[in-house]
């Protein structure tokens, strides 16, 4: 059976130069950053090309890129280093949970906070922004592409009204990063997070970009790694990882790879289109990998499953253990309705993927599609 | 030529795991699911039910834990799906007014009968499986003779199922398979070891799943707390059979038809519940001679080795999971239902409990005790 994955959004596996970039510094290069001796220095210099590769795909300075564990650390420490009780906080309602449960924890303890909803093509406006803002405005977050939709923020009208307001701006790239080509000199922000296992690098590893005076307070206290920003021994062969797959993030936007995978994602797209009861939700421009498809008439839940046991991964909400699927914050908040938003699934394409990979997705889905929709209810025992 | 594909519902105990096993060795593509019910954490640790739930209930995440490892270890794909929504709306919140009116009622029944196999079914078609599987304690043979499926008690009769399982229609019974009908538990507990599952020790589930700890009275508390609502005002009089009132009581939730304890009347020879009127809040109490009835009322009726009934037949009956079917014969009566009268007088006839009818070993219908 042929194994096709689309659910890049979720994670993606390493490149394989990432792991080879990664392998001495598990055993030759062991030592610690912080250390003088020479296996201090091997694995310094590690972290700081991986520093410099991280600067470039941000377009900033190196001293400016602070490692951390992951998008959800660099969510955090955006909002709870930056905001004290009496704040008010600018998010939208389209955010990660890694944002709306900080924003939560926050608004407990004295923060105010405004959640914009987006247009019903998943867009955030700037205008609404703009109509946002009060005095006590500190700091305004939104993300750069949504991870269920894709749709792409205008954070470069944002990071402008921002700059008006004299408020911090922090975007979540996590899904933007290698999607898009980022400035954050031309977007004008703060902050931005990233997280390595969206863009081909290990998991368990991310990078805060943190302009220069901006004064965010570090989550993490204990010794004086990463300029007393983020304490703790730093994890070289991770940050190593994440080096080179921001530089290979840097290629892809440059050498065509990523308007591919758009070429690709239009061609699945538009042919899953062509089934009766489907529609697309997110209708803005868009990252290059992401659709987000309804179907009408049938459970979203058992189509990820029929389409799994044919070797094809795709997500519908986002599951827990116990299976629940909630419908998803986001199409919600497009103003999709429950019973369409628990349809829908996303297709994110990872940047390796093939014609023969689509072309076996859209052999397969509607086969899958007409036959859940053939399911009529068995008819049921007896109602005690 | 294609695999025939079946569909397991794994609730991660030893029966239901040994199924897949059993399954998955031979011709055929396997899945397993796990239809996840109750969130254990919902109630816990409100009003004395327990904080953490003990192995072996089928609404546990450990159970979810369990059939997963189960499936990896046999290299079959395993799915959960989370049907705690309908479950609630069918099976929880009708047990609940159930109890409420005075009834006692059965929930695994009313999950067998309105949601599990439905569901399962369900699921299964969607995903290309032609036939579910289910670790009961039944044999499921199709009848060429009368053109039916037909529900028999299992080889093994300690751990007979096919109380709970009168519900089944023709439809449901033709897409399922019991393929523990013809084995021992020691047997299936045997099979799960020779396949290296590791929980072929795990205890067996006995309580309702969703009422950890098995107490009625604690999950009707909660829950109704939860729902913002508060138990009704059912206090009343405690009557004889005479109608002489020689006592009250607090409430009729909580009793049940046979209940000996907790009646708090002095008197040398025990006093049973015989009735409880939901409406006037009346609750006839007698001695245990009062408690034997000739006869019994069941509706919402099911039948599967008869197309319907014409006309009188005998047959054994089953009033309590662990009663021994008593002979009686049926007898057809208006809308659907049916009356029974009992050779000898039956112990504690309970309306909400299920009257099931045997011909032998086959399951000739079932229904609800009014």
């Amino acid at each position: 059976m042929r194994h096709v994955y689309m659910d890049a959004n979720a994670t993606t596996p390493l490149l394989p130069e990432v792991v080879e970039a990664m392998h001495p510094y598990w055993i030759e290069f062991f030592g610690n950053a912080s250390s003088i001796h020479l296996p201090g220095q091997h694995a310094r210099r590690g972290v700081e090309r991986a520093r410099e590769a991280v600067a470039e795909l941000f377009g900033c300075r190196e001293a400016e890129v602070v490692f951390n564990s992951g998008g959800t650390e660099g969510d955090n420490t955006a909002l709870f280093g930056l905001l004290k009780p009496g704040d008010h906080l600018i998010t939208t309602a389209i955010e990660h949970s890694a944002i709306l449960q900080s924003a939560a924890r926050l608004a407990e303890r004295g923060v105010e906070v405004t959640y914009l909803a987006p247009e019903a093509s998943g867009l955030i406006a700037p205008e609404a922004v703009r109509e946002a803002l009060q005095p006590n405005t500190k700091l305004i977050s939104v993300m750069l592409a949504n991870n269920e939709t894709g749709v792409l923020q205008p954070v470069n009208e944002i990071g402008q009204i921002a700059a008006e307001a004299g408020a911090f701006f922090h975007i979540d790239a996590v899904q933007g990063a290698g999607k898009i080509r980022i400035d954050v000199q031309e977007i004008g922000c703060h902050l931005l997070s990233i997280s390595a296992h969206k863009v081909y690098g290990p998991k368990g590893i991310g990078a805060l970009y943190v302009k220069r005076g901006t004064p965010v307070e570090s989550l993490i206290v204990g010794g004086s790694h990463e300029r007393r920003r983020r304490a703790g021994t730093e994890n070289v062969a991770g940050i190593v990882g994440l080096g080179k797959a921001a530089e290979l993030a840097l290629k892809s936007l440059e050498d065509g790879t990523m308007d591919r995978v758009a070429e690709l994602r239009d061609r699945l797209e538009q042919e899953i289109l062509q089934l009766p009861g489907t529609g697309l939700n997110g209708t803005a421009t868009r990252a290059a990998n992401t659709t987000n498809i309804w179907f009408d008439n049938l459970e979203g839940e058992a189509l990820v499953i029929a389409m799994d046991l044919k070797g094809i991964a795709v997500s519908g909400g986002s599951a827990c253990l116990s299976g629940r699927t909630e419908p998803s914050h986001v199409l919600l908040a497009m103003g999709v309705n429950e019973k369409r938003a628990r349809t829908s699934l996303r297709f994110s394409l990872l940047k390796t993927v093939t014609a023969e990979d689509v072309d076996y997705v859209v052999s397969v889905v509607p086969q899958a599609v007409e036959r859940l929709r053939a399911v009529s209810p068995v008819e049921a025992g007896t109602l005690g | 030529m294609q695999k025939e594909t079946i569909a397991v519902a794994m609730s991660g105990g030893v029966d239901s795991s040994t199924v897949a096993a059993l399954l998955a060795r031979e011709e055929l593509d396997v899945v397993g699911l796990t239809l996840q019910l109750w969130d254990q954490s919902r109630l816990a640790g409100k009003h004395g039910i327990p904080e953490a739930p003990k192995a072996g209930r089928c609404c546990s995440l450990d159970d979810v834990y369990d059939a997963r490892r189960v499936a990896e270890t046999l290299g079959i794909p395993y799915y959960v799906v989370n049907q705690e929504e309908r479950f609630e709306k069918d099976v929880v919140r009708p047990f609940v007014d159930e109890y409420l009116a005075g009834r006692t009622p059965i929930p695994c029944s009313l999950c067998n009968n309105h949601l599990k196999f439905d569901q399962l079914l369900k699921t299964a078609r969607s995903i290309g499986a032609s036939k579910i599987a289910t670790g009961h304690y039944a044999v499921n043979e199709y009848d060429p003779a009368r053109g039916r499926w037909i529900l028999k008690r299992p080889t093994d009769r300690a751990k007979d199922q096919t109380y709970f399982l009168f519900g089944l229609t023709q439809e449901q019974l033709a897409h399922t398979l019991f393929p523990l009908g013809h084995m021992h538990k020691p047997e299936v507990r045997e099979a799960a070891r020779e396949r290296g599952l590791a929980l072929a020790e795990k205890p067996d589930s006995q309580e309702i799943c969703f009422i950890p700890g098995g107490d009625y009275k604690q999950f009707l508390t909660a829950y109704l707390e939860e729902q913002n609502e508060t138990m009704p005002e059912t206090a009343g009089e405690l009557v004889t059979t005479t109608g002489e009132v020689i006592g009250r009581h607090e409430g009729i939730t909580g009793f049940t038809v046979g209940q000996r304890k907790g009646l708090k009347i002095s008197s040398p020879t025990p006093f049973y519940v015989l009735n409880i009127d939901p409406a006037s809040h009346q609750v006839t109490v007698g001695g245990d001679a009062d408690l034997a009835t000739r006869e019994l009322r069941a509706g919402k009726v099911n039948w599967i080795s008869i197309p319907k009934l014409t006309g009188q037949m005998r047959v054994q009956i089953k009033i309590r999971h662990r009663h021994e079917p008593a002979w009686a014969t049926l007898i057809p009566a208006e809308n659907g239902e049916v009356r029974a009268e009992f050779d000898e007088p039956q112990r504690a006839v309970t309306p909400g409990q299920s009257a099931v009818f045997y011909d032998g070993d086959e399951v000739v219908g079932g229904g609800w005790i009014l």
